[in-house]
């Protein structure tokens, strides 16, 4: 799932929830960052250090998307932008995105668009999940998939 | 003219995607023949320009036929809507094959998309299901759906006996809808109810262009 998609996503569909928005991002990590950080693979034959590990983030993922600056700057007056940048920050790719809003010339300043680029079409999240800030409903994100689909008992 | 991939690239494109494993007839799981559909995605974009740099959505995605055909065609990102999870992971594994970045998808029921994305879409794609005995009219509720999320218009498949149908609809929701081409569609003999080895139904092929 892209964040793209991410921003527009909401859980308002399910009965007796008002706004259903933003969804929070949970990835599932099946290591703790403290275990990580005591890891290393010094015992192999022949590594010195070993250290730290590098993170396979299976799921996050960064695919490259052709770079369009028109279609960035006329997307970006319909993102909601500190939703887009905590969700971002949430996975650790909120690199150099600017916190509250984008800069008053963004249409013409490449190098944001680039980054804003970056943030809503290639930083993708693969395994993980979403969960609706008022009902606490989970969405599972298998294979890159949210699963929105509700019981029939929760419309 | 708006610059395009030849039509005969397309249809290789779409030769080569993997199709339904064990298509459901509930769902009219079918997919969209590649002749046809390389048809329709070069029309749109060869005579419309409603593909390149857009943002794109497939409703009833299916095995991403559409999708990945507007994804080859250089769309800015597709979105497909999809109810089956089946279907979604031949779809995924299609996306793969083609090494296509600029597609996402959601499995949702596309009666219930959420209103955020209302407006969004430059461009709605889809071969709806046409709606059986039990749920009748399902192609109009996606029909109904797929102009709230477009700004601009939609391109869609609706059975050539109900085009009268279909026209007024639209002007009811304050679209116009157009028959860019009239299609043999020819659906296999995956449903068992079907007799025959396949039917062939006539299907219209309709540009709708949203009010603003
Ligand atoms: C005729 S097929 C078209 C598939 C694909 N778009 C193609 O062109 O090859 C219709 C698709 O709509 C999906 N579908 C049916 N009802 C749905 C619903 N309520 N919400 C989302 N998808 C639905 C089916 O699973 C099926 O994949």
């Amino acid at each position: 799932m892209k964040l793209l998609t991410h921003n527009m996503l909401t859980s308002k569909c399910i009965r007796g929830v008002n706004v259903g928005y933003p969804l929070v991002i949970n990835i599932i990590r099946n290591m703790k960052l403290f275990t990580h950080n005591m890891l290393t693979t010094k015992c192999k034959k022949g590594v010195l250090v070993g250290y730290p590990l590098n993170i396979k983030a299976s799921d996050i993922r960064i695919s490259s998307v052709d770079f369009n600056p028109d279609f960035i700057s006329k997307i970006i007056p319909k993102i909601d932008w500190p939703v887009l940048y905590s969700a971002a920050e949430s996975i650790g790719h909120s690199e150099n995105l600017p916190k509250e809003a984008p800069p008053e010339d963004y249409e013409t300043n490449e190098d944001f668009l680039k980054i804003a680029h970056k943030a809503l079409l290639e930083v993708e999240v693969v395994h993980g999940e979403l969960v609706c800030p008022e009902s606490g409903r989970k969405f599972p994100i298998n294979n890159g998939i949210p699963n929105m689909l509700l019981n029939e008992d929760e419309i | 003219m708006f610059p395009c991939l030849k039509l005969r690239k397309i249809e290789e494109r779409l030769q080569c995607i993997q199709e339904f494993d064990r298509p459901k007839v509930k769902l009219e799981q079918y997919v969209t023949p590649a002749h046809l559909g390389s048809h329709m995605l070069y029309t749109i974009q060869s005579q419309y320009g409603d593909i390149d740099g857009k943002l794109v959505a497939d409703l009833g995605c299916g095995c991403g036929a559409l999708a990945i055909g507007a994804a080859a065609l250089n769309a800015s990102l597709v979105v497909g809507f999809e109810i089956d999870q089946d279907a979604l992971d031949i779809f995924q594994a299609n996306i793969e094959e083609h090494e296509l970045y600029n597609i996402d998808s959601i499995q949702c029921d596309v009666l219930n998309i959420p209103e955020r994305f209302h407006k969004q879409f430059d461009t709605v794609l889809m071969n709806p299901p046409f709606g059986t005995k039990q749920n009748e009219g399902v192609d109009m509720k996606f029909l109904q759906v797929a102009l709230k999320l477009s700004n601009n218009c939609v391109y869609s498949l609706h059975k050539t006996s109900t085009r009268n149908h279909v026209l007024k609809h639209a002007d009811s929701l304050g679209a116009k809808g157009e028959v860019l081409a009239e299609l043999k569609y020819d659906i296999p003999a995956t449903y068992k109810f079907h007799k025959k080895s396949s039917v062939d139904i006539e299907v219209d092929f309709y540009r709708f262009v949203v009010s603003r």
